[in-house]
């Protein structure tokens, strides 16, 4: 297993309290998997890939424990991570755009990152040509400064630049959101691409775009205020979900073809609970059809088939 | 039946750079209409210029050139209280319900603005009723969201709230530029759905998007914009179902699907290609920009 996360809880301190976004959660990773984080926004999806890379100032570390190919990961420890960060673990963050540095250059902001992390540009600058090159950019982008480039070419820049040292796990958060559809295609058969050939080892995908997901990831974590809501592979989330949650989220997903007027799709209704000091049992339980009186107790996030994980007491093993 | 709104070869041109120096044409020699009684969306990539067409069509960006006629009239000849006029019967709806509204305004408050301006000999009973009847048609629970600041309120309730207060006025007009874009996935139908009812209501709208699945799901017909012009518009059923303009057939094979992979085709190969200058027909009411 490339990554293995157990009992992991992050919460955010507020002065009214904590918020709970990632609560409980236990879930791993293979290698050589593209595993999709899908969920509504403040359901703690972008929580726990920040969390796994970079916690920041508000961020409290609760419990729970991470490995990365067998070895513990110190999520906890700021100063720990730093010799994580970017070689093993890596991250290409939501706004993609926003991320490189405006008053250098590229290849010198790049030069300037390697050196901090210990690495020597020169002797990587090789590999970065021929890795830009198969992305479809010139190395000319070396040269020229961020606001020069395009929003896809910024994109597909930290996408090169965050894979250069073949980290073992990449957390890829929203990075196909702000792009239009066809950039979209491209940047998603690339994530795909930068598996196959061995750049990057395992992934986590974090969108809100589930379609997206079903294109590029092996498995779909679908996750639902906080917690785990069902895992699967890709093709089992989409077709034969268990889950009430993930099974009324597909079904109002409009795709090509359906229409208003031959086909009226329905909302789920009532919103995503609140997470600071939710209450005990099933988060979902006030939106659910099912719910029961057993659904006030927390349901566990356990295995009903093989590989298929579900968080439901209504769900049969 | 004759056109609620008609477009005739819009253009806008923007001054852009050091001093203006530099035009940016957003909106090329665009014409399109909108009967009552129906959604016709505007699908583009970003900068393809579909919410400049929204804005200038509710007069908030003038047009470069071209005529925007709303039943008849040109709405660019409107001065102070002929346009407060064509505001109660045409009004927008935006992207981002967090920031349209003020954060100190209630509300109640929100909606009694409407009054003062546009009713104001209104008495207190009917207008009660009024709200009562135009929250009612957005499904939203008086009780539920009167009384409450907008950060005490679901982006989904934000937006549906927006559509209540337009409907306040005697609205026959509605330009709902992206609004569910920032919804989440399980409430953002149900917003899609409300377009449907109104549409019912007789209301003619025109739903500015990016997302092609969300166009194809509620609209009659269809206009597919790219770098300000248009290269195909027809009814919906046949622009998807039949697309005949090249930029049109990759964005649909762009389109990430739920039950259906992508193919293995890595050439996108529209931005080689020629655009032909005009718009011709290539069936009943269905227009693209193809050489025939």
């Amino acid at each position: 297993m490339s990554l293995d996360v157990s009992g992991l809880k992050m919460y955010y301190r507020t002065v009214r309290g904590d918020v709970r976004a990632v609560d409980d959660v236990t879930f791993s990773i293979a290698d050589g998997e593209i595993m999709g984080v899908a969920g509504e926004s403040g359901c703690g999806k972008s929580s726990l890939g920040n969390s796994l890379v970079y916690l920041a100032g508000r961020m409290k570390y609760v419990g729970g424990t991470v490995e990365l190919d067998g070895a513990p990961l110190p999520i906890w420890d700021f100063e720990a991570m730093n010799q994580y960060r970017f070689s093993r673990v890596s991250v290409i963050p939501q706004y993609a755009m926003s991320a490189l540095n405006p008053t250098r250059r590229v290849g010198r902001m790049l030069a300037e990152l390697l050196k901090s992390r210990g690495f020597d540009y020169g002797s990587l600058q090789p590999e970065l040509l021929r890795r830009l090159e198969l992305v479809g950019l010139d190395a000319e982008v070396l040269r020229l400064y961020p606001i020069e480039l395009s929003g896809g070419m910024k994109q597909r820049t930290v996408m090169v630049i965050s894979t250069l040292l073949d980290p073992s796990l990449l957390i890829a958060d929203e990075i196909t959101s702000a792009l239009d559809v066809s950039t979209q295609k491209a940047v998603a058969k690339m994530l795909v691409e930068f598996r196959d050939r061995g750049f990057v080892k395992s992934m986590a995908v974090i969108t809100h775009d589930i379609s997206i997901l079903y294109q590029v990831a092996d498995t779909i974590l679908v996750m639902y205020g906080g917690q785990l809501a069902e895992k699967a592979s890709a093709a089992e989330i989409i077709e034969a979900p268990r889950h009430p949650y993930t099974k009324l989220l597909i079904s109002s997903l409009p795709e090509i073809g359906v229409r208003y007027e031959t086909k009226k799709l329905h909302g789920i209704p009532g919103t995503p609970p609140a997470l600071l000091d939710p209450p005990e049992g099933c988060r979902f339980r006030d939106r659910c059809p099912l719910a029961s009186e057993a659904c006030r107790r927390t349901p566990p996030f356990r295995e009903v088939a093989a590989g298929h994980h579900v968080a439901c007491w209504r769900v049969a093993a | 039946m004759s056109a609620l709104l008609e477009l005739e070869r819009c253009t806008k041109v923007y001054r852009v750079g050091s001093f203006g120096t530099r035009r940016l044409t957003a909106v090329s020699d665009v014409s399109f209409d909108v009967r009552a009684g129906e959604v016709v969306s505007l699908i583009g990539e970003s900068g393809s210029g579909k919410s400049t067409i929204g804005r200038m069509i509710l007069r908030l960006s003038p047009v470069t050139s071209g005529t925007i006629r709303f039943k008849g009239d040109d709405v660019s000849t409107y001065s102070d209280h002929r346009l407060k006029a064509y505001y109660r019967h045409a009004q927008g709806v935006f992207q981002d319900p967090f920031s349209s509204y003020n954060p100190v305004y209630k509300a109640d408050r929100v909606l009694e603005l409407v009054k003062i301006a546009y009713f104001p000999h209104v008495d207190r009973a009917t207008w009660r009723s009024k709200i009562e009847a135009s929250l009612e048609a957005v499904s939203l629970d008086p009780g539920q969201v009167l009384h409450k600041f907008p950060h005490q309120l679901s982006g989904g309730q934000l937006q549906r709230l927006l559509v209540a207060r337009a409907l306040l006025l005697d609205l026959e007009f509605l330009v709902a530029d992206e609004i569910i874009s920032m919804l989440d996935a399980s409430t953002r139908i149900d917003v899609l759905n409300l377009l449907g009812a109104l549409k019912a209501r007789g209301l003619g709208i025109l739903f500015i998007t990016h997302d092609l699945s969300l166009g194809n799901y509620i609209s009659d017909r269809t206009l597919i914009l790219r770098r300000g012009a248009v290269v195909e518009s027809g009814p919906t059923s046949e622009v998807f179902g039949d697309p005949r303009h090249p930029y049109t057939r990759s964005l649909l094979a762009a389109v990430p699907h739920l039950h259906q992979k992508w193919g293995n085709d890595t050439s996108y190969g529209f931005d080689s290609e020629q655009v032909p200058t005009a718009l011709v027909p290539v069936g009943p009411d269905h227009l693209a920009r193809v050489a025939v």
